[in-house]
């Protein structure tokens, strides 16, 4: 794809020097690397890679305590960004240089319709536009990005649109005043798998269109397959590798290049055991439902959303389901439901033979012991002022242990979610992401429940610590003799781990079967809309196609 | 705690304040081995000015010490904007938890009771209170817990209803938790520092209601107060504004102090400002 031409953007041994407090002295370390006209450079790593700070660096929208060193170049059209001062910047961006961020929410202004914020962007740059002209331009560019109806979308507010339509109206906003080059910034990561692939198709669409440079971050190394003509992987700062998508993907030459690959889930062939159709059913629900009426007042009717209708569904002992579908499927209350965090409207949910909607309250403590959650976001699942061991000891306190069995115990198993005995005496902030996790899981394992829900328990983490959580998971499924819940959005992670894949949608189940049945041949359309819509599908394909004849030659 | 206290000394303003309230919980400690001796004792001639014959503040129209007073007269303020204010908070927050927690009717019934006092303006309410149970430090103290609790209970309602719904909350519930285990363990440590802030606030302010009691005679008779000083001195102060200006400034570098402290302890208690 690299034409002879100029590079669009061209930067230099960038360094960014973080404060000193910081655990390491550069964000981002000696970096270079060129953006032609007609091309997606993706920069790819892991969160704390320093993907987004080279993003923000270029745009001169850094945090105050982070320096640029006085080495480095970032020169676009002839002119040295960096050299610039706050005044000459506001001439680049959203001019020159198109940015869409991660979060399509907060990036707009909640109170202001999207007309007059597209016209804004517009306005800010080109002065001498009359009114006509600039409306016409707003709806042009709505046009552009595919939204139907633009005049509807132009009189709308923000939260009356999908997060799929908000990124769309922020890749209009960047793009109306006909950048050369967009930066975007994890622009999918805030959304479902199906609007991720139109997102990502429409901006390779207009990227081709108006022969634009884009430099396109994510963490997501299946989506860098999908949409990328060159890549840069990045870690703690500095570039491992660099080249055109076939050659890092396809021969990646380092070591962690190779390694973010084989963490893509769906890479490793499904660990199944003998999915034991002679177990006992463990779990059953019959015709569960449940409502939820939003709003609802004098002015404005209520809304309804259906989160579960007429659930049924049973669960082996021993047996890993993973329940899919995009959010506001209805799986998470689904699983809270179990718990009985959230009162369904009705049906029953029999565990072990007994209704737990039915049961009083003792024994539904009882039950608490025997079904666990660990829930998705890590860092707000654990008590901010509590110590780690004191977490997890709780249950076993409440329980009936005493306290200093309870406390050894929670040592032991810190120990074997491989954190270590020291991490009793912690505060939940001193650990990363995924070592909260891990925490979670301890807590969730110190009743030794005899059912784990895992509520998207892996989403909010990098690749590679995803691949080591679902890993201990598996480990500790067997270690526990668990029965495993598993809710989450993500196709490849569901492939991975389970024995049987559910798949939700507007609170029903479509569709149901083991992982190559429903990954694999998909029946409802529903769910072959889900499977083609994952990110890096085709890669993988390919992927496995080339082995295969490698191994052939071999 | 440490790194929040660092930061707190790392704020001019909260420095600044709690050296004031070191002086003024000083003063209030030592008020007899400062001044010995009943500070309504007569000591010196009428009207001596400040400065003279070594009176510090000057005396007052019966030769009554104004410094002697001011110092005694710490006593009383932060005897009652403490107790008042402790009152207050367990109160406040015992009602606050409970209805932000149960929710429904419960707490509907709460927040009506909470609002009933809140519809009367406070100082009014206070006024009435001390004026029926006949003025005392135990009734003065009463009047003003009666008049501040509502705050707290609003505040710790809200801090309460959107801890409630937490995930690590849920966790807790998941484990078995019970709802008493789940409000003291879980929700209050984490509701507790916009409720110490709101409460420092509030020292002062009942600092101020006692003085205008205090101003008005509804004060303790027994007992030197500044509000009981400035009172007094009023109708003299052309003439003898020594007596008026002395307690008066005490009043303001006293609420001034815990406005300071408290301030600051919202910047550092606070988790949505960034501590930087």
């Amino acid at each position: 794809m690299t034409t002879g031409a100029a590079p669009l953007l061209k930067v230099r041994n960038l360094r960014i020097a973080l404060p000193a407090a910081g655990d390491r002295l550069f964000a981002v370390d000696g970096l270079s690397f060129d953006v032609h006209p007609n091309e997606i450079v993706c920069l790819v790593g892991e969160s704390g890679s320093g993907k987004s700070m080279t993003a923000h660096a270029i745009l001169g929208l850094l945090p105050p305590q982070v320096r640029i060193d006085a080495g480095s170049e970032i020169v676009c059209d002839g002119t040295d960004l960096l050299q610039l001062g706050e005044q000459g910047l506001q001439q680049w961006r959203g001019n020159r240089i198109g940015m869409v961020f991660q979060e399509p929410m907060s990036a707009l202004n909640p109170l202001q319709r999207i007309g007059a914020q597209i016209a804004e962007a517009l306005i800010l740059h080109a002065r001498t536009l009359g009114a006509e002209q600039v409306r016409q331009r707003v709806l042009a560019s709505l046009a552009a990005v595919g939204l139907p109806e633009p005049e509807r979308i132009c009189r709308a507010y923000p939260f009356q649109l999908s997060g799929g339509q908000r990124q769309r109206v922020m890749i209009a906003m960047a793009l109306i005043n006909q950048p050369r080059v967009l930066l975007a910034d994890e622009p999918t990561t805030a959304l479902d798998v199906t609007t991720q692939k139109q997102i990502l198709d429409l901006i390779r669409r207009l990227q081709r269109e108006r022969h634009m440079g884009v430099l396109f971050i994510t963490h997501d190394i299946g989506v860098v397959a999908d949409i990328a003509d060159r890549v840069i992987v990045m870690r703690q700062g500095c570039a491992v590798e660099a080249g055109t998508r076939d050659e890092v993907m396809l021969k990646p030459r380092a070591e962690y290049t190779r390694a973010l690959i084989d963490a893509l889930p769906g890479r490793r062939p499904a660990t199944q055991d003998e999915a034991g159709g002679s177990r006992e059913v463990l779990l059953q629900i019959r015709g569960l439902s449940k409502r939820f009426v939003t709003g609802g007042s004098l002015w404005s009717p209520a809304r309804e959303v259906a989160a579960a209708c007429d659930i049924d569904l049973d669960v082996r002992e021993g047996e890993t389901v993973a329940i899919v579908g995009e959010s506001g499927s209805g799986k998470s209350t689904l699983g809270r439901m179990i718990m009985r965090l959230v009162e369904p409207d009705q049906g029953e949910i029999l565990f072990a033979g007994r209704d737990i909607l039915k049961l009083p309250r003792r024994d539904l403590a009882n039950f608490r012991r025997d079904a666990q959650l660990i829930f998705q976001d890590p860092f707000s699942s654990l008590n901010p002022r509590q110590k780690v061991g004191e977490a997890i000891a709780r249950g076993l306190i409440i329980h009936g242990e005493a306290p200093k069995a309870a406390r050894n115990r929670a040592r032991l198993l810190l120990d074997r979610v491989g954190l270590g005995a020291w991490a009793a005496e912690r505060f939940p902030h001193e650990f990363s992401g995924g070592q909260r996790q891990r925490v979670s899981i301890a807590r969730a394992l110190a009743l030794q429940p005899r059912l784990l829900i895992a509520d998207e328990a892996v989403s909010a983490l990098d690749v590679s610590i995803q691949a080591q959580i679902l890993h201990l998971l598996g480990d500790l499924k067997r270690e526990f003799n668990l029965t495993l819940l598993f809710i989450t959005h993500d196709l490849r992670v569901a492939g991975e781990i389970a024995d049987r894949v559910v798949v939700m949608s507007q609170g029903r189940i479509v569709e149901t079967g083991t992982p190559a049945e429903v990954l694999g041949a998909p029946r409802h359309p529903y769910t072959r809309q889900l499977v083609s819509a994952v990110a890096g599908t085709d890669f993988l394909g390919q992927l496995a196609q080339d082995r295969a004849y490698i191994e052939a030659l071999a | 705690m440490k790194p929040a206290l660092l930061a707190f000394l790392r704020r001019p303003s909260g420095v600044i304040g709690l050296v004031i309230l070191v002086f003024v919980v000083g003063a209030a400690l030592f008020a007899s081995a400062i001044y010995p001796g009943n500070p309504w004792d007569t000591v010196a001639t009428p009207f001596t000015p400040p400065g003279t014959d070594g009176l510090l503040m000057g005396s007052d129209s019966l030769g009554r010490d104004v410094a002697a007073g001011v110092v005694h007269g710490a006593r009383i303020s932060l005897l009652i904007g403490v107790t008042s204010t402790f009152m207050a908070l367990v109160v406040g927050v015992l009602v606050g938890a409970i209805a932000g927690y149960s929710g429904g009717r419960t707490s509907s019934l709460l927040m009506g009771v909470t609002e009933l006092f809140q519809s009367i303006p406070a100082f009014i309410l206070a006024i009435l209170l001390v004026a029926i149970l006949t003025p005392s430090v135990a009734t003065i103290t009463f009047a003003i817990a009666i008049v501040s609790w509502p705050q707290v209970a609003r505040l710790t309602r809200g801090e309460f209803l959107s801890l409630k719904e937490r995930e690590y909350v849920q966790a807790a519930r998941c484990l078995g938790e019970s709802p008493v285990s789940l409000m003291v363990r879980y929700i209050l440590p984490n509701a507790l520092s916009p409720v110490v802030v709101a409460g420092s606030l509030s020292i002062a302010t009942a600092i101020l209601i006692e003085s205008a009691l205090s101003f008005m005679g509804l004060g303790d008779p027994n007992m030197m107060s500044w509000g009981y000083m400035v009172g007094t001195a009023r109708t003299m102060i052309r003439q003898a504004w020594w007596m008026s200006f002395f307690p008066g400034l005490a009043i303001l570098l006293t609420v001034l102090a815990i406005n300071l402290v408290g301030e600051s302890l919202n910047d550092v208690l606070n988790p949505r400002i960034s501590r930087q």
